[in-house]
């Protein structure tokens, strides 16, 4: 079996109280494109500093291609980060901050700004080395750390929420561009977002954190259609989490289901799920679909209807309907 | 609404004020070049620049002015040290007592000069030590720490600490990330930091006055002359040459802080 | 690139002692803190404990030699009406000059803080910064200049007939005196002129915090601009006022100079100090009295501090 690129074995970080990170056990394959998703606070963010070093775990151990990175400084490790803010130097200009690290490993200038040209080139900004950060755009900063961290030809990247700070067009660019990069390159990418459509659409494998455990590791479609917990189907797929006392209605033993808004319609009587009847609290136009919020029994759920459909008034007494395969049954709480 | 037009009665009054603080300063300038060597008669009753070149002639003023601009030079190279120590550990990291250490460095200013002049008095009265050069400095390097702190703390404070977590990740370790990193981001704050804490020094003598014993510093010699005029000419260019002095590093300060940091004559 | 990922191995020289230090954020911090904390600790702690010592010495009457035994003799001397009256002329100077100098400060920081832009602004700020960092000594010289009798103040009275004014005014006791460069209201005026600018840039701070929005707010909500002035903006600048009043009571409280060089021959508290240093010699009295503005600044920051003063600092 090959080793593992980044491996936690019970890694727990916690600051006084806080349990930032808490017991941890992760493997991650060399040559992955892997993504930490979760909520602000969630400890994934932590992990990748345990990482790269800026963070020591307070318990447990962190292994890089094998070998255990406990006290070892962040200088010492051939691991890159791309920061959420980008951290480049102010003082210097774009050629220098790329050349940075060849810079402190001793390369003679001349031989060191034209790698870093040569980076430059890879993230598609030629010719921009005399500038200064402060004279590029934010699509153009992202680049500029990207190229910079990957200078010291890394065996694993990482990446600090790199999009957040990006505008919804750029960002899905962004989004094929490092994806198209990291095959291209074959090295280990770790990426840190909240933002589920992007873990999802980018990631080889995604880990959900909560709470600073991870609460499910998988494939995309795992993560979307499989959920583990209620926590996963709510944060990844949106999906209505059903709450027991209506699980036991339609599913007997379980105490816990999911169902994904778009897997709802809403029927005439006697066609929807049994006793199920809800009331249209609103609906909202999304262009696509249109979103309806639903009470049912006290408790809310969404529908997404496709174009086309028959929108319900707010207020209307409705039924709601799913078929079998769409009704995601969990056993844990 | 709020008008964009400051009322007529406001305007008045905030440029008489600054008025106020401005013109007493240009009296300096004209008495400076006055023919009158008497009295401070007004108007003048001529000009000339003859006390210039007097007062280029007197060694007592050369000999004032050297002990001045080397205290003020050493102190402000202690002041330098100490103020960017203490900002990197209070702004870097959450420790025990960090409250205490900011108190510390700001206490020698928010208590009257005349506290700290008293005290270094008393302390060298107890320990027996001589006046000396250094009794002034010493006394000088302790105030001038915090306005090397204040600014250097703002500038740390602005800068971004994934600047040097990025140095690090990028194989610098903790010595090249200060020289390569660091220090170019803190050098105006510094600079400007050092300027004022010369100019503090430059101008010092509330506390000289305790520390000092028979040396003459330019304030000192100064105020002698306040005190029981001799040569009103002379004094009156020596003032116009402090008022100049002081100037140029408050300008320069004023120019590499702009836009950045914030009013850095909290300072003082 | 190197075979491993993590470079393990012990290194030598400047890179060897960054890895202990990294390891050991402690050391750091202590490394860091201790040249200040030691000159500070040592040299001004230290002086300041030497000045509360002293206070506690006496002085033998008859050798002029300090006695080296606690005694409360000294502070007990303070009470004397001789140097209460001292204490009590600097406390209501202070204040005066406290008073004085927010009254004139407001205006220039509000217009600063409001009003002005750009390049204005950036001109009011230096025409604040200059006379703040500028000579103090020079600062008093010039006003020595103003206030003596064929000064320019004088010859503007003459020149405006007015100087049967200036000599009713001078003929009021307490306040008045031979000249304006010999009466308390010429130490006044050079108080007030020298620290002005310490009173200006906290409420130009403070100021500059309250949102433009808020007061349109009081405006959307019917406030005249008499009452959103009293209602809102007043309120929000005290802080402000209160920290450049601390500056200006405490510096006026321990300033020696500026009365002796501008006023009467009536005592503050900073002349007595120095006068007991000096020539008679009686350290430990010097030190009680440079007590009493410690005491009176420690009472005004316990008050200023509730009334939430720091933050605008």
């Amino acid at each position: 079996m090959k080793t593992a690129a980044v491996r936690f074995k019970g890694v727990s970080r916690h600051y006084g109280p806080v349990r930032a990170v808490d017991e941890v056990d992760l493997s991650i394959a060399e040559g992955e494109f892997f993504a930490m998703l979760g909520p602000s606070g969630s400890g994934k963010t932590t992990c990748l500093r345990l990482i790269a070093g800026f963070d020591q775990p307070t318990a447990g151990e962190v292994t890089i291609f094998g070998e255990d990175a406990g006290g070892v400084p962040p200088y010492k490790r051939h691991v890159n980060t791309v920061f959420q803010d980008y951290a480049l130097f102010p003082h210097m200009n774009v050629l220098d901050n790329v050349a940075y690290g060849l810079m402190i490993a001793g390369m003679p200038k001349a031989e060191r700004h034209k790698q870093a040209e040569g980076a430059l080139e890879l993230v598609a900004l030629p010719g921009f080395g005399a500038r200064k950060p402060s004279e590029l755009s934010g699509g153009q900063r992202q680049r500029v750390a990207l190229a910079r961290a990957l200078i010291n030809e890394p065996r694993v990247l990482l990446l600090d929420e790199p999009l957040g700070a990006l505008d919804l067009k750029l960002r899905e660019q962004m989004q094929q561009e490092l994806k198209d990069l990291q095959r291209k390159l074959g090295i280990t990418f770790i990426f840190v977002t909240h933002d589920q459509g992007e873990a999802l659409s980018m990631a080889d494998r995604v880990a959900v954190f909560n709470d600073g455990k991870i609460v499910q590791v998988g494939k995309p479609e795992d993560v979307y259609y499989r959920p583990e917990v209620p926590f996963v189907a709510d944060f990844v797929g949106s999906s209505n989490v059903l709450p027991p006392h209506v699980v036991e209605k339609i599913a007997g033993n379980w105490t816990h289901a999911s169902v994904r808004p778009e897997a709802v319609s809403l029927v005439d009587a006697g066609l929807g799920v049994d006793g199920l009847h809800a009331t249209v609290h609103s609906t909202a136009f999304l262009g696509t679909a249109t979103r309806v919020s639903l009470d049912l029994d006290g408790f809310s759920m969404v529908a997404l209807l496709p174009k086309g459909t028959r929108i319900p008034e707010t207020g209307e007494q409705v039924h709601v309907k799913w078929s079998p395969e769409d009704l995601h049954l969990m056993d844990t709480a | 609404m709020r008008s964009d037009r400051a009322p007529l009665g406001l305007k008045i009054a905030a440029g008489a004020g600054l008025a106020f603080m401005h013109l007493p300063i240009v009296l300096i300038f004209v008495y400076a070049f006055t023919t009158e060597d008497k009295s401070y008669q007004w108007p003048p009753p001529g000009l000339t620049t003859k006390w210039l070149a007097v007062t280029w002639n007197r060694p007592d003023v050369w000999e004032a002015l050297s002990l001045s601009l080397r205290v003020a030079a050493i102190s402000t190279a202690i002041a330098l040290v100490l103020g960017t120590l203490c900002a990197a550990a209070v702004s870097r990291t959450k420790f025990f007592g960090r409250e205490a250490i900011s108190l510390m460095v700001i206490l020698p200013i928010a208590l009257p000069g005349i506290i700290t002049g008293i005290s270094l008095r008393s302390a060298f009265n107890l320990a027996d030590i001589p006046f000396s050069f250094w009794t002034i400095v010493l006394g000088h390097a302790t105030f001038c720490v915090v306005v090397v702190y204040n600014n250097a703390v703002a500038r740390f404070r602005r800068t971004s600490g994934s600047l040097i977590e990025a140095s690090m990740d990028l194989g610098a370790d903790g010595f090249q990330t200060f020289r390569h990193v660091i220090l170019p981001n803190i050098s105006t704050a510094l600079l400007a930091g050092g300027m004022l804490a010369f100019a503090l020094s430059f101008d010092e003598v509330i506390v000289t006055t305790f520390t000092a014993g028979q040396q003459q510093t330019l304030p000192i010699w100064m105020l002698e002359e306040l005190v029981r005029p001799r040569e009103r000419p002379v004094t009156n260019v020596v003032a116009m040459m402090v008022a100049l002095v002081t100037l140029l590093p408050i300008l320069g300060a004023y120019y590499l802080t702009r836009g950045t940091d914030t009013v850095a004559g909290q300072g003082k | 690139m190197s075979e491993h990922v993590l470079e393990t191995e012990r290194s030598g020289g400047l890179r060897g002692i960054s890895d202990v230090l990294w390891r050991n954020p402690r050391l750091v911090i202590f490394l860091l803190l201790a040249p200040p904390a030691l000159w500070l600790g040592i040299v001004y702690l230290g002086s300041l404990f030497a000045l509360l010592a002293q206070s506690f010495f006496s002085i033998d009457e008859f050798s002029g030699l300090i006695q080296y035994e606690l005694t409360l003799k000294t502070y007990r001397e303070l009470f004397t009406p001789a140097n209460f009256d001292v204490i009590l002329r600097t406390v209501v100077m202070s204040a005066c000059v406290t008073i004085a100098a927010a009254i004139i400060a407001f205006p220039i920081a509000y217009f600063a803080a409001r009003y002005a832009k750009g390049k204005w602004k950036a001109l009011f700020y230096i025409g604040v910064m200059l006379p703040l960092w500028s000579s103090y000594l020079v600062k008093v010289y010039s006003w020595k200049l103003i206030l003596a009798k064929e000064g320019i103040l004088n010859w503007l009275f003459e020149t405006l007939h007015l100087s049967w004014l200036l000599n009713a005014y001078l003929s009021i006791p307490v306040i008045g005196g031979n000249s304006l460069s010999v009466s308390a209201t010429g130490t006044f005026l050079v108080f007030l002129y020298v620290w002005l600018p310490f009173m200006v840039l906290p409420i130009q701070a403070s100021l500059e915090r309250v949102p433009a929005s808020m007061l349109e707010a009081s405006g959307d909500l019917g406030a005249s601009p008499q009452q959103t002035f009293r209602h809102v903006l007043l309120p929000l600048a005290l802080p402000g006022v209160i920290a450049g009043s601390i500056f200006t009571f405490s510096l006026t409280l321990g300033d020696y100079i500026i009365p002796q060089i501008v006023g009467t021959s009536r005592r503050f508290i900073g002349q007595a100090v120095y006068a007991y240093q000096g020539t008679a010699g009686n350290i430990p009295l010097a030190s009680a009295f440079a007590v009493v503005p410690i005491v009176i600044m420690a009472f005004y920051l316990w008050v200023a501090k509730r009334k939430g003063a720091f933050d605008a600092l």
